[in-house]
This record gives C-alpha cells, sequence and structure tokens, in this order.
C-alpha cells in the first residue's frame, strides 16, 4: 500500500483539480480533495478536511498520509485537525510545506513509487525548487551551428568549446517518458553537478520532463554544461537508452 | 466576586451580537489588506455557536460553554479566524476546566492560554499585524489589574482595543494582509479589531453579570 496524499485548498473545484491532475501520474495513490467550505464557497472547511485525512488514513493503511496546502487558513485548518486525531493516527499525518500543484504531482510520483512517509514529503518539500525561481541558473542555450565544436569522443557526443557535451538519442521503451521513467531521469539528473536538458526541458524538473510527453520512436537531445557534463550526459542518455528498465 | 456559566453564555451571545453589529465594518479592514471575508465568516461562525447554546446541558461549567465556542468555529468559520479564535477558546476553556466559578486568577489564565493557543496556531508575534497585537496587551493589562474578575476583563478589553487601534500604522508579516507588504501599512487589522470586540463583550457581560 502506498502513501495516500489530501489536497486542501480554499476552492473545491482546485482541490478536485489538483486531484485530477496528479491522477494521471499517481494511479495508484489513495488522493483526497479537500477544498471550499460547507456550502462550496471558497475557504476551508474543519470537517472537510477531517473526513478526508480520515479516509486517507484508511486508504493508506499504515503507511500514512501527507496533507498538502494552498494558503493560509488551509494550512491552519489542517494543523487543527491534527491536533483532534488520536496520537497513533497524528504520528502517520504530515502536512508538507510545499505548492500545492507542483507538490501534488511530485509527491504522487514519490508515493507512486512505493516511498515512505518521510521521503514523499521531502518529495513535495523540494517541489518549491521546481517552479524555477527567476534567479535559478538559465539551462544552457541550444547551440547554434556556428559554435565551433572541439571534438566527438566514441560514444558520438559533440564537445564544444564551452565545455557543453551533447547527445542524441532515441526513446526505445513501449510507453514513453511517463511518470516513472521521468521521475528516474530527474533522480539520476539531479546527482550530477551540471545543467542538463533532456529536449530543451530542465532534466532535474519533474514537471518539465514529464511535459514532453516523449513517445517511442522520439529523438531526445542530451545537453549538459558544468563540471560533469560528461559522465551526466553519459548517464542521462544511458538511462533512455536502455528504456528505463522498460520493454 | 467570581464569574460563573450565566457569564459565559452572556459573553457568548453579546460577542455573536457585536460581531453582527459590525459585520460589514470587519469585512471593509479585511477588504483592504486580506479577502474581505472576516465579517462574514465571524458572523457564521457565532451565529452557529448561539445556535447551540440553547441546546447546551444545565449543568455546564463556563469551560464547557466556552468550549462549545471553540469547536463551533472551527467547524464553521471557514477562515483563518476559525482555528485561531477555535484554537483560542479551546485552549483557555482547558485552562479552566471543572471550576464552576472564575475569579480573577482564572480569568488571567484563560486569556493567556487563549493567547497562547493563537501564538501555537498563527505562529505570529507582537509586531506582525494580527490579533496577537490585540490578545498581548489584553492579557498583559488584564495580569496587571488585581484578583477581580470584572476588572481584569474590563482593562483586557479597553487594552485590547488601543491594541486594534496601534496596528494601522503596521507592516503585516502574517496572513494573506503580509503578501501587501508595505502597503499593508495605514490599514487596521481586521483580527485585532474583531479581538476587541470579543474582548469587550466578555467586560460588558461580567459587568452585567456581577
Amino acid at each position: 500500500m502506498t502513501v495516500a496524499l489530501v489536497f486542501v485548498s480554499h476552492s473545491a473545484d482546485v482541490a478536485r483539480g489538483v486531484v485530477e491532475i496528479t491522477r494521471q501520474m499517481a494511479g495508484a495513490v489513495p488522493l483526497e480533495a479537500a477544498g471550499g467550505t460547507d456550502e462550496d464557497g471558497i475557504g476551508t472547511s474543519f470537517d472537510r478536511v477531517e473526513g478526508a485525512v480520515h479516509r486517507a488514513l484508511s486508504a493508506s493503511d499504515g503507511s500514512g498520509v501527507v496533507v498538502l496546502c494552498d494558503l493560509g487558513s488551509a494550512v491552519l485548518t489542517s494543523e487543527t485537525v491534527l491536533d483532534v486525531l488520536d496520537d497513533d493516527e497524528r504520528e502517520l499525518v504530515r502536512i508538507a510545506d510545499a505548492p500545492l500543484v507542483e507538490g501534488a504531482v511530485v509527491a504522487g510520483v514519490a508515493a507512486q513509487q512505493g516511498q515512505d512517509l518521510a521521503a514523499v514529503v521531502a518529495a513535495a518539500e523540494g517541489a518549491w525548487g521546481r517552479a524555477a525561481p527567476a534567479d535559478a541558473p538559465a539551462p544552457p542555450e541550444p547551440a547554434s551551428d556556428t559554435t565551433a565544436v572541439a571534438g566527438s569522443d566514441a560514444a558520438g557526443d559533440a564537445t564544444h568549446d564551452d565545455g557543453t557535451v551533447v547527445r542524441t538519442v532515441r526513446v526505445v521503451n513501449e510507453m514513453g517518458v511517463h511518470a516513472r521513467p521521468a521521475a528516474e531521469l530527474v533522480k539520476t539528473a539531479s546527482t550530477f553537478d551540471a545543467d542538463i536538458t533532456v529536449g530543451g526541458a530542465n532534466a532535474k524538473s519533474i514537471l518539465a520532463v514529464v511535459a514532453l510527453g516523449s513517445k517511442r520512436g522520439d529523438e531526445l537531445e542530451v545537453r549538459a554544461s558544468g563540471a560533469d557534463a560528461a559522465a551526466a550526459v553519459d548517464a542521462v542518455a544511458g538511462l533512455i537508452e536502455s528504456g528505463f528498465g522498460e520493454d | 466576586m467570581a464569574l460563573g456559566t450565566a457569564w459565559a453564555v452572556d459573553w457568548t451571545r453579546r460577542a455573536a451580537a457585536l460581531v453582527e453589529e459590525h459585520k460589514q465594518e470587519l469585512t471593509h479592514l479585511d477588504r483592504d489588506i486580506g479577502d474581505g471575508d472576516h465579517g462574514e465568516n465571524l458572523d457564521r461562525g457565532f451565529r452557529a455557536v448561539v445556535a447551540k447554546l440553547d441546546a447546551s446541558a444545565a449543568d455546564a461549567t463556563p469551560g464547557d460553554v466556552l468550549k462549545l465556542v471553540a469547536t463551533t468555529l472551527i467547524s464553521t468559520v471557514g477562515g483563518a479566524a476559525g482555528p485561531l479564535y477555535g484554537t483560542a477558546f479551546l485552549k483557555g476553556s482547558t485552562a479552566i476546566k471543572g471550576l464552576d466559578e472564575l475569579d480573577g486568577a482564572a480569568i488571567v489564565a484563560f486569556l493567556t492560554a487563549a493567547r497562547d493557543g493563537i501564538v501555537l496556531r498563527g505562529k505570529a508575534e507582537p509586531g506582525d499585524k494580527t490579533m496577537i497585537d490585540a490578545w498581548t496587551p489584553a492579557v498583559d493589562a488584564a495580569a496587571a489589574a488585581g484578583d477581580d474578575p470584572v476588572a481584569a476583563l474590563r482593562a483586557a478589553a479597553d487594552a485590547a482595543a488601543a491594541g486594534a487601534v496601534a496596528t494601522e500604522p503596521l507592516v503585516a508579516r502574517k496572513g494573506r494582509a503580509s503578501y501587501l507588504g508595505e502597503r499593508s501599512a495605514g490599514h487596521r487589522d481586521p483580527g485585532a479589531q474583531s479581538t476587541a470586540y470579543i474582548l469587550e463583550a466578555a467586560a460588558a457581560a461580567a459587568e452585567a453579570n456581577a
């Protein structure tokens, strides 16, 4: 059984929408929407949050529950719900300090992979950085045709004068780069000290990689710059070419 | 001189009446620097409390009445004021649990626990332009007022009213108003103002039931 997620929003529609978005990535994860007031107005409902947490607790079967919130009173109401839970239940519920939509998707993927409660919370809370704040380093620019190519190695990588390494690979697995492979790709990319893009998308952002919607047979350009550029391209390109361990 | 269940019930009714009377004003204050629902939300909550008061047990203690206020506000307000005031009344009622009569010390214990509950829930400090800026001077004034519960509540109410006015020049550091940054200055905090009304109701009920 997996960790379950509860989405608390001021809007019933937003909470339900977040369930829909997350469902695409996390089909096996119990998801509960707790949005709006008891009359479906804008606000939060103690009873709706309490009910959602209880349903999530029973669905998660001991794995635990992560609550994601949109704004102030959603957090306050969720904390108040935790206050009235039994001690053994409260131990299994965490309120993540994460952006609602991005956090939900990232947490959903982590839960789908069978990660434990602490790991799902950590994944959600790591989503702040994925929204690419304005001061984030820009991904490497695609090199223009006039960029001098300093050489190419046995793997066919083009290495540009500025240290950017580029390799084009083909997606081989039946399902393409869906949630699980995207999560794996991001996990791999995140271990390298390099700016990496796949098909122009930031390889360290699960949302960006999933948004590519790459299918079997698509060509993807893996491009990296920075200290680990060559190793990063090896690892990420290799992962794509291996089919992510799928058929 | 001590305050009993009649005072707690009367406080609740007067608080509901004051909130209803000032609903528009609270909503306007909240529209200036928040999401504009404070008056409506609080009025909905206190209406629900009053509806439940009649059904409360005949042998209820003041703490029982104020706990009913807490749980009802938590489940009916729908905005941040629900968990904040709800936690305040919940922690306050726990501090006077089992007492039939409240002396000055019990009133101070109630107010202190209520304020601490709001700090715990909202994580705001004095000067953040929140209801804490009305609660903290109220607790201090009540503690300094000696052991007469009526005098303690009157001192608390007056200090809360002054505290609400004193939020006007502040820049908000918590809640929805903090999104406005410097532009939140020049407006009174709606939560501090509703705190002033709720504590005014407590003092008026004490003076009427003394």
